[in-house]
């Protein structure tokens, strides 16, 4: 029932956001009509960014025998699963601002690099999860996998920059989309958006990951009962010693 | 009397969620040969797994070689190497040969390899199956260089699954005798076996497992060539060394 | 652990020596790999030679994984992990083993390659630049022997690994390639007027990538192979 509220505030603030983006913001004096974008592009990414940042905490939660539950195994595939959907979006976005205001779909700049490589990790990371395995053997290979992502995204990053600086930048780029002038009512639709799709992350991390906890324990017995069947099967062989 | 070799009590091993093992209770002590029965899918393995470490028990008492289980990794290392345990797998290289296989497992237990020939020679692959590859040899010769390793390492716990598979009768007669040496020697076996007629002969004991517990336990037969007596085991000190020697 | 380390890679090179895997199928696919580029590029001299170090390194990309995969084909056969495992070795000294098993494969196939590419793509190679190509071949060498174990046993044993190990393995190891083809570009001095002394700080960055995954394979590697 919370969850529901959570996810009717956060659908309601997105409505606040559309009316705000689409009739109350005017254009952009360089942008024109495509600085709207700026209520949906940044805060996509954000989300994505955010998404991956807990996927690898609860990896690191679950790998650590003193904090390892279930929950965190749940978490870090809901949150991964969520990111790739988030990322998917941010590139997409990206693209469609990229073309009026560079005239390019698609750049290799540090940005959209390191993100277009955080994606391709992830979906290897969420292959790996489809794979039929025991709760645990998964678990662990899912979070080391989860890892080796993260750690290697600075350095993608790093030397893409690096790439970029070392050779002229084609002038067309220098105009950085996610600076614009930015005015009072547009700073507040902006942030407005971030809460939003930041409650929407959090609406469907929750919602997934108890959609996790029931697969995970569907058709599933209490330890006590799971150990009275398979003692009780020792009935039906040769052996048979009936035991309470 | 002296610390059971093998002690479980209680003890429930998960597969996943699947209770491989239910609470089962087992003492086994040195110098027995000890049969595992049972049909399919009644924890046989799993037992064998489980005192090596491979299987992960999460309740009940379980004590290997005086290690409580589960242990840290660094125990679990020293744990091992006082064991050996011969799966389903041989864990064998088909590109190496048949020497080279057993050097690399006896090297890799932290032992020097002087005893690997001595091994070979009493499991029959000296000569020409010393320098052939794995990949070439029929089950049975594959079956003896996956123990010969085990042999070469004299571990005071050997824990043998269906080690009589694909053996022919004269290989089991060295199998059998050799496990009478190795408890002869102060060792402890384990294995399970389907082909009871032939285990029972060299076992000292019999434990029926159905349903991932024990459903009977049979005292040993004294009158069975080859049983030893599990309440007089020799001290620990007087173990291994002279098992390969002596059957040579 | 160095020990531990010794055996297992005398082990693997050995297995190698004796099945030829490396020398008969890895190293002519990589080559395949330098020729396919030549086709797609239409034969262009003038293309081959600019981008003549990032095809080099997508070759040893391809080829490295293929390296990795077969180094944990042999153990899965008869559960080897399983077996080095009971063994007692450490496991810190059972990933060091398998990297640098596939390391020295690795160094010897780009040997080859370099010749390779000078020869088919007609890229120069500079005597001032020797260090700084040593260096970058020894140090991405490092990161893709170590992604390629630590990979090879997260995927033992798992259905379906030939067709995950490269979506797993090639955008982690892309470093590499943003990182390695930029430093041998400044070694080869294709591109005019690129200095040597321009292509160490990607050999930084490379650094940081070999010891990142050398690091996380010694300490994790146990963990990852143990079912317990």
């Amino acid at each position: 029932m919370k969850t529901r509220i959570l996810g009717g505030a956060s659908f309601l603030i997105l409505a606040v956001v559309v009316y705000l983006g689409l009739w109350v913001t005017g254009p952009d004096v360089n942008q024109g009509q495509h600085v709207r974008l700026l209520y949906v592009h940044p805060e996509v990414a954000w989300v994505a960014y955010v998404a991956f940042g807990v996927t690898s905490l609860a990896s690191v939660l679950w790998l650590i025998p003193a904090t390892r539950r279930h929950v965190f195994d749940h978490v870090a595939g809901a949150s991964a699963e969520i990111g790739s959907v988030f990322i998917a979006l941010a590139l997409i976005t990206g693209a469609i601002w990229g073309r009026p205001t560079w005239g390019t779909w698609w750049s290799w700049d540090p940005r959209m690099t390191t993100t277009l490589m955080l994606f391709m990790l992830y979906l290897g990371v969420l292959a790996l999860r489809r794979l039929p395995a025991t709760f645990d053997a998964r678990a662990r290979r899912s979070a080391f996998a989860a890892l080796l992502a993260f750690i290697g995204v600075p350095i993608v990053h790093q030397s893409v920059v690096w790439r970029r600086s070392l050779h002229q930048l084609p002038s067309i780029l220098k105009a950085d989309i996610t600076k614009p002038e930015i005015h009072g009512l547009q700073l507040w639709t902006m942030l407005l958006s971030f809460l939003g799709f930041t409650l929407v992350y959090v609406w469907l991390l929750i919602v997934r990951t108890r959609l996790a906890r029931w697969e995970d324990q569907a058709g599933d017995q209490s330890l006590s009962d799971a150990i009275a069947a398979r003692r009780a099967e020792a009935v039906t062989g040769t052996f048979a010693q009936v035991r309470s | 009397m002296s610390a059971p070799v093998i002690s479980f009590e209680g003890v429930v091993a998960l597969l996943g969620r699947f209770p491989a093992l239910s609470g089962i209770d087992l003492r086994i002590d040195r110098g027995e040969i000890v049969l595992l029965r049972g049909a399919n899918g009644s924890g046989k393995t799993t037992v064998l797994r489980a005192c090596a470490g491979l299987v992960p028990i999460t309740h009940g008492l379980a004590r290997v070689l005086d290690t409580p289980l589960p242990a840290r990794s660094t125990v679990l290392r020293t744990l091992r190497r006082r064991i050996g345990l011969l799966g389903h797998a041989g864990f064998l290289y088909e590109d190496l040969t048949v020497e080279e296989n057993v050097r690399f497992a006896v090297r890799a237990a932290g032992l020097d390899g002087a005893s690997v020939s001595e091994a070979l020679t009493r499991l029959g692959l000296d000569g020409r199956l010393r320098t052939q590859s794995v990949v070439s040899l029929s089950a049975g010769q594959r079956r003896r260089t996956a123990l010969a390793p085990i042999l070469a390492r004299r571990p005071e716990l050997w824990l043998l699954d269906e080690p009589h598979a694909g053996l022919d009768a004269e290989s089991r007669d060295l199998l059998d005798g050799l496990l009478r040496d190795v408890v002869r020697g102060g060792a402890t076996v384990v294995f399970a076996s389907h082909e009871l007629d032939r285990a029972e002969a060299v076992a000292t004991r019999t434990i029926a497992l159905g349903g991932g517990h024990a459903v009977t336990a049979e005292p040993a037969d004294p009158s069975r060539p080859g049983s030893a007596q599990p309440a007089s085991p020799q001290p620990a000190s007087a173990h291994p060394e002279s098992v390969v020697a002596r059957v040579a | 652990m160095w020990r531990d380390a010794l055996l297992v890679a005398g082990k693997d090179l050995r297995i190698e020596r004796r099945s030829r895997v490396a020398t008969a199928q890895v190293l002519p696919f990589a080559v395949l790999v330098l020729a396919l580029f030549a086709f797609a590029l239409d034969t262009d001299g003038r293309i081959l030679r600019i981008s003549a170090p990032g095809l080099f390194w997508i070759a040893v990309l391809l080829a490295s994984m293929l390296a990795a995969q077969r180094s944990f084909a042999v153990e899965v056969d008869d559960r080897g992990l399983d077996g080095m495992r009971l063994s007692g070795l450490d496991p810190a000294g059972i990933f060091l083993g398998k990297a640098g098993a596939v390391a020295i494969e690795l160094l010897v196939l780009e040997g080859l390659l370099l010749i390779g590419t000078a020869l088919l793509y007609d890229s120069p190679l500079r005597g001032s630049g020797a260090v700084l190509l040593i260096v970058t071949c020894v140090l991405a060498t490092a990161g893709l022997a170590s992604v390629g174990a630590i990979y090879g046993a997260l995927s033992a044993g798992l259905r379906g690994r030939e067709t995950l190990l490269p979506l797993l393995y090639l955008p982690v190891t892309a470093p590499v390639l943003l990182t390695g083809a930029k430093a041998m570009e400044a070694a080869m001095g294709v591109t005019p007027g690129l200095q040597v002394g321009e292509g160490w700080p990607w050999v930084r960055l490379l650094g940081v990538f070999a010891v990142l995954y050398v690091a996380f394979g010694v300490l994790a590697f146990g963990a990852l192979v143990e079912e317990t």
